[in-house]
């Protein structure tokens, strides 16, 4: 019992081969066996009497007690701060390490760049505001809301211009939906090439967005449905960002003309004072700063649908108007980046999304994919949202590749890097949906590993 | 609406906007004037419906290109520095036959602009809506015509005093190198007819399907590819990008990234970030040059003058343009003084970021 309460008490990471280097374990797996034995000592040495140093760096006596506990912190024993002291609340000082960050040597201009979000600190589906991954043209730009106007025209009886007062008069419905950029994990098509998380996967977000289902716009412009089955959407900042939209989706109420984003408005970074929603598709179709809907009956071939966002296939063509996020799912902790702080139980957790509809299955593997185990699905699962799944899982200690693999309901099954590349190659830069794999090593260290 | 006459169904659509679901949302939004329409619609579709009249030759062309273009994409538009070039890497075959080698062989690494793009018309919309960089939409159409123009005389698609216009234009995209080169023949275009009827995509068949496999899927676990040790570093110190608590830590990285990366923490009150946050980094390197002149060059132009940091937080405030070529500087009205000045000063003692 009290060896027990030492361990628990102390740092946690006592284990002998956790103070080896990868270099030392190799030497212990040759035979050389002195290194464990010197490593045990220095162990034992450290833990067999007074005081311990715990997981945070502070020292312990366990025949006491924790300072924590024993000597009441300030936050206790003092008066706290008042209302409103913040007038629109902030993140606790001790998640600074948690925001949205660049990938260095990704682009040459951070005008027209990406930052990703820090999914490996993130919980359940709803990406907070802030942490918002952003990708913008030609840099973003603070509209004024009162001089934002949207405008429809092309194959429709009159063309119309909405103000914001129009546009919040109407009637709103509120979904849930990622979105997730084309790009995402294109920089490991080919090979690993980031280390956590938040750079393989952090072009993705999850949010409620709030606004007006654009059929009904439509309609009350009299757009002609039966010939207009592509829409041109266009931003107002200088890139003036175009993508075609399909019709079938906007007919099916699904498209939104939105202001609202997790209950606020759409912050600045993400296309204040509107932009559009386009579940199950692409970020870049989702255009920010929207100001104009063109209703028309051909695609237009736009810069980012003939230059960028087409996907190279091996025998040379390039895949046009791909724009659809297919199944793909990642761990998101442990991952890239992170160490285990000891053996013993850990919650596996992690994302899954379709632009197809909603996840119906997870399973993880923990052996690189030879043996899975079916994940649970958090509440609540919606089409083309992110779905949270957790896995128990107790960790002896020994290396393990951890892997996650989504269903979605239309049986669309998550592929290995093998099984994609087989048919899509390398170079496709786009919708890369394989399954990402995450090593453990023997001293609790994760790193980004490629499972073929 | 079967129980009104017709005569009142056109009063109704004349005076509101001409449809049902008009009616039914009774006072929220109005009709477009024309002029509105004509100053937003400038889209052109690869059939050049929307494409404005207008004439230009890439000797024209090139004139502009070296004023407002060249300094990202360089002179011949083969340049690296800001964006992947836009030329190069096609051949008179690929002119011929619609299909560019170089993206099947994997013979040119980095794809240029020429290399994908599949029609012509997404060079000209894409010039007028959103270049020059720094000014979008500044362009007339007869500099766009120019331009595109200069742009496939470098591709050696048309000869240097070929005028492109609203006519022509067409005969110029049965040349485009990779104007055979797209396929609309897979899954993730779900929606419509597909391809084989006219539209796009084959229904929404994936073309790549995972296993449900569950147990003894495999014999072994082949690891096809490692994190590279240059690229634990590359990313900053993965130790402070995760929380100090929880179930894991994230890894300290090596002690010359480590630094590094204290370095930047360091900096992160430093007048680069300043510059940066303000956007003038997009512009303006500290020793390179982008849009406009590196902050070294002009702390050396300047250097010795009593009324530097005057005159240049004069300049950041308002703006200007003739001093480091024809590419103005916009104003920048929503800096503080405080702020003009210090980036000034910072400028002025020579833009040190450590």
């Amino acid at each position: 019992m009290e060896e027990t309460l030492r361990r628990r008490m102390g740092l946690i990471r006592k284990a002998p081969e956790n103070f080896l280097s990868p270099e030392e374990i190799d030497a212990i797996k040759q035979g050389r066996r002195d290194f464990i034995r010197k490593a045990f000592a220095t162990a034992t040495a450290l833990a067999a009497s007074g005081p311990v140093i715990n997981a945070y760096g502070e020292t312990v006596d366990p025949g006491k007690g924790d300072p924590n506990i024993l000597n009441l912190p300030e936050w206790s024993t003092t008066l706290g701060m008042p209302v409103a002291t913040r007038g629109y609340g902030l993140p606790s000082k001790y998640e600074a390490g948690l925001i949205r960050r660049q990938s260095p040597g990704l682009t040459q201009t951070a005008a027209a760049s990406v930052s990703f979000t820090p999914l490996q600190g993130t919980f359940g589906i709803i990406t907070a505001s802030g942490l918002h991954f952003e990708r913008h043209h030609q840099g973003w730009h603070e509209i004024d809301p009162t001089r934002h106007r949207f405008m429809i025209n092309g194959l429709v009886k009159t063309p119309m211009v909405f103000t914001m007062d129009d546009l919040l008069r109407l009637p709103s419905v509120s979904r849930i939906h990622f979105i997730e950029c084309g790009a995402n994990t294109g920089m490991e098509w080919a090979n690993v090439a980031v280390p956590t998380v938040q750079y393989t996967h952090g072009m993705i977000s999850c949010s409620e967005f709030t606004g007006v289902r654009l059929i009904d716009l439509l309609e009350m412009c009299g757009a002609d449905l039966k010939k207009g089955r592509y829409l041109l959407a266009e931003g107002a900042d200088g890139s003036s960002m175009t993508r075609t939209i399909p019709m079938e989706l906007v007919e099916s109420g699904e498209v939104l003309v939105a202001y609202g984003m997790n209950g606020e408005m759409i912050r600045p970074e993400n296309g204040y004072p509107l932009r559009l929603v386009v579940p199950g598709v692409q970020g870049v179709s989702w255009v920010k700063w929207l100001r104009r809907v063109e209703v028309g009956d051909k695609p237009y071939g736009t810069k980012d649908e003939a230059v960028h966002y087409i996907d190279l296939m091996p025998d040379g063509t390039h895949r046009q108007y791909s724009s659809l996020q297919e199944v793909k799912s990642v761990i998101t902790t442990p991952s890239g980046g992170q160490i285990l702080l000891d053996k013993g139980f850990y919650n596996i957790t992690g994302l899954a999304w379709s632009g197809r509809g909603k996840i119906v299955r997870v399973d993880v593997s923990t052996d690189g994919g030879i043996n899975w185990r079916q994940a649970r699905l958090e509440q609540p699962v919606l089409p083309k949202a992110l779905t949270r799944f957790n896995i128990d899982w107790v960790w002896d200690g020994k290396p393990a590749i951890l892997q996650s693999r989504a269903v979605d309901e239309t049986g669309h099954i998550q592929p290995t890097y093998g099984q994609l590349r087989k048919v899509r190659g390398t170079r496709s830069i786009y919708h890369n949906n394989a399954i990402q794999s995450w090593l453990v090593n023997e001293n609790g260290e994760v790193s980004n590993v490629q499972v073929l | 609406m079967s129980k009104f006459s017709k005569t009142v169904i056109a009063v109704a659509t004349a005076v509101v906007c001409g449809a049902a679901g008009a009616a039914k949302y009774e006072g929220i939004g109005r009709p477009a004037t024309p002029a509105e329409v004509k100053a937003w619609d400038i889209d052109v579709r690869p059939d050049f419906v929307g494409l404005p009249p207008g004439r230009g030759t890439p000797e024209q062309g090139e004139a502009i290109w070296l004023q407002k273009c060249a300094m990202c994409h360089g002179d011949f538009a083969e340049s690296n520095e800001v964006f992947t070039p836009l030329v190069g890497g096609t051949t008179q075959e690929d002119i011929k036959t619609g299909r560019v080698k170089a993206l099947v062989t994997g013979s040119v690494p980095q794809r240029t602009t020429i290399m994908k793009v599949p029609t012509v018309s997404t060079l000209w919309d894409y010039i007028h809506r959103a270049m020059p960089w720094t000014s979008p939409k500044s362009l007339q159409s007869d500099e766009v015509y120019a331009l595109v123009a200069y742009l496939l005389n470098l591709a050696e698609i048309i000869p240097y005093d070929y005028e492109l216009n609203q006519e022509t234009i067409k005969e110029v995209q049965n040349r485009m190198p990779n104007r055979n080169g797209m396929t609309w023949d897979h899954g993730m275009w779900p929606w419509g007819p597909g391809v084989k009827a006219g539209g796009i995509g084959n229904g929404g068949k994936p073309d790549v399907q995972g296993s449900d496999c569950m147990k003894n899927c495999k014999k072994e676990v082949v690891i096809g590819s490692n994190l590279p040790e240059y690229a634990w570093d590359a990313h900053g110190n993965l130790k402070e990008q995760n929380r100090v608590f929880g179930p894991v830590r994230g890894k300290e990285i090596s002690e010359a990234a480590k630094e590094e990366a204290q370095t930047a923490a360091g900096r992160q009150q430093s007048m680069l970030d300043l510059a940066k946050q303000k956007g003038c980094t997009a512009c303006h390197g500290v020793d390179k040059a982008i849009v406009g002149p590196a902050y070294r060059d002009v702390a050396a132009k300047y250097a010795g003058k009593a009324d530097a940091v005057d005159y240049l937080a004069q300049k950041i405030k308002n703006g200007g343009a003739g001093v480091w070529g024809n590419v103005p500087m916009p104003p920048h009205p929503s800096l503080t003084e405080e702020e003009l000045r210090s980036l000034a000063q910072w400028i002025a003692s020579g833009a040190k970021v450590d």
